[in-house]
């Protein structure tokens, strides 16, 4: 149970600090004007098609005492990042960003232009509107950006063992736990742990199209 | 010499090209409704864009009671939320995840809870609307949710005003009715206020000064009934609904009496009409409201009407609650009749007739 206590710490700190980073992401992606935006919205999509182990490679080298993350770690922290809790959290940051950024561009440019043309010529600023109108409106965009990203990094498998290799407390993920009792012929555990991970994906999943469909409701009363 | 901007006032002086499209205008809105008119596409939405702020003209000036609000020479361009302008659209934009009441609070700072709670009060009372203060905007129906979005716009007390056909989905009723509550809250608030339409009914029913735009330019402006009963464009006669635009020469002038005669083209008919600028044997064209034309079944005598033209029914083509007959007197003349005049006169295709004009009801058109 203890490397699922240790994917679950996992996916709700990178659910956190990916909602505040992909948040502005989304919204420079959603409204800016810059022609060649094309190329960042590439670039975010980019963990979707990438194996898994090409990313984690990278990051490993990235991260490794002669990378440059690895350096600058290094030289604040005294360690190297690769095969610590902390290298996971950065590489499973990157490795979701586009399962949180998309949903969350899709309820942004999903939002009435009129709305927000309405709410500046009411006086309120681009903070305002943001936090007034965007945010709301976009709720189940959010709930779904947020689950999409939980999920995703409690189940991934092939960056973290890259990155994090398999230390029982520090980087042993659920996934990678399955994966070693699968090695040693423990069927029975690793589908104790198959299963559990199962029932917390579909419950999620549940919990996402519920809340989604009852802020629908709220709104589209008649 | 240009004349000096009261601080009530709009002054829109805006050049702008996209693509094929030119816009160059000037002119000034004072307080109360001036209506802009023209066919869709003429460039009415841009210059309320380019007034709030949503689009920048590529030259011009923008002035909102004193303040410049765009300015090319000086270098501003203020953002639509330091404007201080309302702006309602076609569709009301209304808050969905709001309720009425936080719908109209919206526009108003967060800073004095209390003169805010008494002018939403207010303005939801003026605009009927106060019952609804806790639906949502789903709950509403369009006239109510156009009605919320006025009293949205008005309760933050802007410089001025501006439309754009906000009630074009409405039937008559309800749409006077709502204009009626905005000329109220106008003559207390004497803003002016500038209301995009293309729709002819609209212009007489708000009527006070109206700016005919085509093209991105202006063709004409003035008090509604000069500017649209004698049109001098065709497309402007076309656009504020006159169904038939007739060509011919004009035969004779008669200076003395103001009149002149005009022989139709391909047709041995003349008709009388008002004397314009035309000499005998130029070539014009009469446009004549479908409306504006009677049928008789016999010849009529002792009229004053002084055009009578006869011939007979060509099509009849029922559109709601009007007859559209068309009638072959040489040219074809499209006349609309109720139906209960239809009824009356056994209207039928083929039937022969008169056709009865007032020389007044022809209007030269360039």
């Amino acid at each position: 149970m203890q490397e699922l206590f240790l994917s679950f710490r996992l996916a709700v700190i990178v659910t956190a600090i990916l909602l505040v980073l992909a948040t502005p992401l989304a919204y420079w992606i959603a409204f800016s004007k810059w022609r060649a935006k094309f190329l960042v919205e590439a670039f975010v999509a980019l963990p979707l098609v990438l194996p898994p182990t090409v990313l984690g490679f990278y990051l490993l080298i990235a991260m490794g005492p002669r990378g440059p993350i690895g350096k600058l770690w290094l030289a604040l922290f005294g360690h190297t990042l690769a095969f610590t809790f902390a290298g996971l959290v950065i590489a499973s940051v990157l490795y979701s960003l586009p399962f949180c950024v998309q949903p969350l561009v899709a309820s942004f440019e999903k939002i009435d232009p009129k709305l927000l043309a309405a709410s500046h010529i009411l006086g309120a600023d681009a903070e305002r509107t943001f936090f007034r109108i965007i945010l709301p409106l976009s709720r189940p965009g959010i709930i779904t950006a947020a689950v999409l990203t939980f999920a995703h990094t409690l189940g991934e498998f092939g960056v973290v063992l890259m990155v994090g290799g398999n230390l029982p407390g520090i980087t042993r993920t659920v996934s990678i736990a399955i994966y070693d009792r699968v090695q040693s012929i423990e069927y029975a555990a690793a589908n104790q742990l198959a299963l559990t991970l199962l029932a917390i994906s579909f419950l999620l999943l549940v919990l996402v199209y519920g809340l989604n469909r009852r802020v629908g409701l709220l709104w589209n009363v008649k | 010499m240009e004349r000096e901007i009261g601080p009530s006032e709009l002054r829109v002086r805006a050049r702008l090209a996209r693509n094929a499209f030119q816009l160059d205008v000037d002119f000034v809105v004072p307080p109360g409704i001036t209506i802009l008119f023209g066919p869709s596409g003429a460039g009415k939405s841009t210059i309320l864009d380019c007034v709030a702020g949503l689009a920048a003209p590529d030259a011009g000036e923008i002035i909102i009671g004193v303040p410049h609000a765009f300015s090319t020479k000086r270098a501003v361009n203020l953002p639509p939320e330091s404007r201080q302008i309302a702006y309602l659209f076609q569709s009301p934009a209304l808050f969905p995840h709001l309720t009425v009441k936080r719908n109209v609070e919206y526009g108003i700072s967060d800073f004095l809870p209390g003169p805010r709670e008494n002018d939403v009060r207010e303005i939801l009372q003026l605009f009927h609307v106060e019952h609804l203060a806790d639906r949502k905007p789903a709950e509403l129906s369009g006239g109510e949710a156009q009605r919320v979005a006025l009293a949205r716009s008005l309760v933050t007390n802007p410089n001025a005003l501006l439309l754009d056909e906000p009630l074009s989905g409405l039937d008559a009723a309800l749409k006077n009715s709502i204009i009626a509550d905005l000329r109220a809250w106008n003559a207390v608030h004497e803003i002016p206020i500038l209301y995009v339409t293309h729709d002819r009914a609209e212009v007489d029913a708000l009527g006070e000064r109206v700016i005919v735009i085509e093209k991105g330019k202006i063709v004409q402006q003035g008090a509604p009934n000069e500017v649209l009963n004698a049109p001098r464009k065709e497309r402007l006669a076309l656009a504020s609904g006159f169904e038939n635009i007739l060509e011919g020469t004009v035969k004779e002038v008669r200076l003395e009496d103001g009149v002149m005669r005009v022989a139709l083209k391909d047709s041995s008919s003349t008709v009388e009409t008002p004397l314009t600028y035309a000499k005998q044997g130029d070539s014009v064209r009469i446009a004549i409201r479908a409306g504006d034309i009677l049928l008789a079944l016999e010849k009529p005598s002792n009229l004053s009407a002084r055009n009578l033209l006869h011939g007979a029914i060509h099509s009849l083509e029922q559109r709601s609650a009007t007859m559209i007959c068309k009638v072959n007197a040489g040219a074809v003349f499209e006349v609309h009749v109720t139906l209960s005049a239809a009824r009356a006169l056994g209207l039928r295709e083929g039937m022969e007739l008169w056709l009865v004009l007032k020389t007044y009801s022809c209007h030269i058109v360039e």
